[in-house]
């Protein structure tokens, strides 16, 4: 069931330039955010209207760029580890991993195997507490704050785990070249999957509430649907691109880490059963939670001994070779990618970072939102999963 | 019916001729506090009552979320977010500011009722933290709007935001939170920096 | 798996192609003049199967006055990534707009013109504000913008922050006497 707009209402076109004549009375202009409370993090959409119904949308990003890309060009290599993981605050480990992965790409090191796979742990569990955040924020934009209480509780915990892993609740620095900062503490694991326990129990409740609320149910369905023809052309990855039927997965594709030796499927929409609106999305995410629960417990199973670190070169003199490299990896919003071009000096030419919502929150979005209702603006983009510090950097 | 000539009104000029009509050109004033006991029992009201401005500015506001869950529950002294300016007596500016934010918080901090009081959160509202040298973010948050209790850390933790919500109700009883009023008496130096950064000055010298 | 000598021999038919290099066994990069970049691009989208844009990006090859714009495309059936590098000039920075390529392209292309001022006519919505405001500087990823500098005059630097090289700051505190590091 698609909800094709009602072209009538539609503006004209001249040019190639939609015209709005808001002196007519027929159309209104709305600012939705910056400080709206269904935006995770600052984005504001400027919203053309007739009636409650949306005839155009822009996106406007631009309120957290603090320039990254250009702070990392006069600092040093190891000077960069605490910048990167703040460009994307719900799901830092990503950048940690990109970064010093490129980077021991560009300077040749090795890193000992059990490092590897705590690394992954690591993202996993990245995965699974930015899902947290994230399915709070469905929820609570179809205005069922209750879930968000509970998911953003359980993602306490799994924050917890973090700051006795890691040491930082939020930001973590802990993938650095050459490994991980340290070993994992001792029964660590037993507290990972005590937490674990919980989470799946929430999401059971989840499963009960949300998935089976009609008001939920009616409003998800059939809104906001992506066709697997639009993948490319629009630039979707990740669960965005999968509920539409597409089975691409980097952690498949690329099998980065020792995601080749882990036992799991790639989700679809088609595999799970659902549609690619909104209701599916979010039933495909609450399956990769469950996803990432059971990667996590195959990885404490098969977790190898060894070191976890090799050092690197004096870090406060390293200087690596020129060349240049592209590193993704699957996060929660799809494909996540570093740049990064060396001309041998000791700090870097460019970095770039490709992050999965700068496709999805400006060119989708402004696809997606016209024809539907202003108070399913919030439900839409959070069901796009759209982190706006990624976008602007 | 009276009106008041002799107060110095602002020139708003950088509004077109048409939205002039709309907008006050009066400056802010400054409230003398009541002295003595009457002070005393609003300044108790007023600690008790903090109602955030949701408007999460940086990537601090992401410690505020738990804030709200059972764990740390921040309603048990009277904090809770509002959606709206109007309603709401405490802007925390999560974090680093940019040019383009910092604009929206200098409307939205004009907006808010008076009493009003400011918490800047994260080393980089203090110092300019981690992006000190970036051409985009602010260094010093008390240069634009009069700031009461900075919370160091990157990020801070909820216990640190919790014990700064603790230090600014302190600073409230005892009647030195006083934000506003500095703004109102130092107008034309807060609005002086404003605008050295904000170079496209298009809304009213002075919103409320 | 992709065969870059196969690669090269098709594109070597259609176009110039000035190197072709591998990085990885999944990324290689290839060089192209910049006239032949939207044909090229367009053709390794339709026949390579390259069908998806990672993205397009932009180094700043100061020294030799040039600009260097990559745009990364992927082959999800043969899994392989291939970044297509061209050479612009820095002083007349023009580049031909590929927005009916990809929905993103425009975006992308409009960043590119704020951040390091590189014009793509005919793209729609290319003069936009993107990410900056009220900008009156030099489009600020340029090389030679210096953003300490820049902060330093613009905002108000509190006192008493001291920045030092790292490097010189560990051998004066921690190995002190020590010439031979």
């Amino acid at each position: 069931m698609t909800q094709m707009p009602d072209r009538e209402k539609f503006p004209v076109h001249t040019g190639g330039v939609e015209n709005f004549d808001l002196e007519s009375g027929r159309y209104m202009k709305v600012w939705q955010g910056p400080q709206h409370p269904g935006v995770t993090g600052n984005m504001a959409l400027e919203l053309v209207t007739s009636g409650d119904e949306i005839v155009d949308l822009k996106t406007h990003v631009g309120y957290l760029h603090r320039g990254f890309e250009k702070l990392m060009e006069r600092r040093k290599w190891i000077q960069n580890f605490p910048l990167v993981c703040r460009i994307c605050v719900p799901e830092p480990d990503f950048n940690e991993y990109l970064y010093a992965a490129a980077t021991e790409e560009l300077a040749g090191i090795e890193i000992p195997e059990r490092a590897v796979w705590i690394r992954t742990l690591n993202l996993e569990m990245a995965r699974l507490t930015s899902f947290l955040m994230w399915l709070g924020g469905q929820a609570g934009a179809f205005g069922m704050g209750t879930i968000g209480q509970w998911t953003v509780t359980m993602r306490d915990f799994m924050l917890d785990l973090f700051e006795e892993l890691t040491g930082g609740r939020i930001y973590h620095m802990y993938i650095v070249p050459g490994g991980v900062r340290g070993d994992v503490p001792q029964g660590w694991f037993s507290h990972v999957l005590t937490t674990l326990k919980n989470v799946e129990k929430v999401l059971d409740d989840i499963e009960l509430v949300l998935f089976n609320n009609a008001v939920f149910k009616k409003r998800a369905v059939g809104l906001g649907v992506i066709t697997p023809d639009m993948v490319d052309y629009y630039g979707i990855t990740g669960p965005n691109a999968r509920a539409s039927g597409v089975a691409r997965d980097i952690r498949k594709d690329r099998s980065y880490l020792i995601y080749d030796k882990l036992d799991f499927d790639i989700i679809t929409g088609i595999s799970i059963g659902v549609d690619s609106d909104i209701f599916g999305r979010t039933r495909l995410r609450a399956a990769e939670m469950r996803q990432s629960i059971s990667l996590i417990r195959q990885m404490i199973d098969k977790m190898p001994e060894g070191p976890v670190h090799v050092s690197p070169p004096n870090v406060l003199h390293w200087k690596i070779p020129a060349g240049e490299t592209y590193l993704s990896a699957e996060c929660t919003r799809g494909e996540y990618g570093y740049y990064i071009v060396s001309d041998g000096s000791d700090k870097p030419r460019r970095v770039y970072v490709r992050g999965p919502s700068y496709t999805h929150a400006v060119a989708l979005f402004e696809h997606m939102a016209p024809g539907t209702n202003i108070a399913d603006t919030a439900g839409l983009m959070v069901s796009l999963h759209t982190y706006p510090p990624e976008i602007e950097r | 019916m009276k009106t008041k000539t002799d107060k110095p009104v602002l020139p708003n000029l950088d509004l077109p001729a048409s939205d002039k009509g709309y907008f006050c050109d009066a400056r802010p004033e400054v409230v003398e506090p009541v002295k003595g006991i009457w002070e005393n029992f609003l300044n108790w009201g007023r600690a008790n009552s903090l109602w955030i401005l949701g408007f999460g500015t940086g990537c601090g506001a992401i410690e505020l979320r738990p804030l709200m869950t059972s764990r740390y529950d921040m309603y048990r002294f009277g904090v809770q977010p509002r959606p709206t300016p109007r309603q709401s007596g405490l802007f925390i500016i999560g974090g680093y500011a940019s040019v383009k934010t910092l604009k929206r918080i200098v409307r939205s901090y004009e907006q808010m009722q008076g009493p009003k009081f400011v918490l800047g959160l994260g080393s980089c509202t203090v110092n300019g933290g981690m992006y000190w040298d970036s051409y985009n973010t602010i260094n010093r948050l008390d240069q634009y709007i009069p700031v009461d209790v900075y919370i160091a850390g990157c990020m801070p933790r909820p216990e640190a935001l919790l014990a700064g919500i603790k230090a600014l109700k302190q600073r409230i009883l005892d009647g030195e939170a006083e934000g506003a009023n500095d703004y109102a008496r130092n107008f034309d130096w807060y609005k002086a920096n404003q605008k050295k950064i904000i170079t496209d000055w298009n809304m009213p010298d002075y919103n409320w | 798996m992709v065969d870059l000598k196969a690669l090269r021999a098709e594109m070597d038919k259609r176009y110039k192609v000035i190197e072709i290099s591998e990085q990885r066994t999944d990324l290689a990069f290839l060089e192209c003049d910049k006239i032949d970049v939207p044909d090229a691009v367009a053709y390794l989208r339709d026949h390579e199967g390259y069908v998806h844009l990672s993205f397009i990006t932009c180094v700043d090859r100061l020294e030799d006055e040039q600009f260097e714009i990559v745009y990364m495309l992927r082959n999800h059936e043969k899994k392989h990534d291939l970044g297509v590098k061209t050479k612009i000039d820095r002083k007349n920075p023009v580049m031909d707009s590929m927005h009916n390529h990809w929905a993103a392209v425009a975006t992308y292309q409009r960043e590119l013109r704020e951040m390091f001022g590189i014009e793509f006519p005919g793209s729609p919505g290319v003069n936009r504000p993107f990410a900056l405001e009220s900008w009156a500087g030099p489009p600020p990823m340029r090389r030679d913008f210096d953003t300490r500098k820049y902060s330093e005059e613009t905002y108000f630097p509190r006192p008493g922050r001291e920045t030092h090289d790292p490097a010189e700051h560990m051998k004066k505190t921690q190995y002190p006497g020590r010439a031979d590091l």
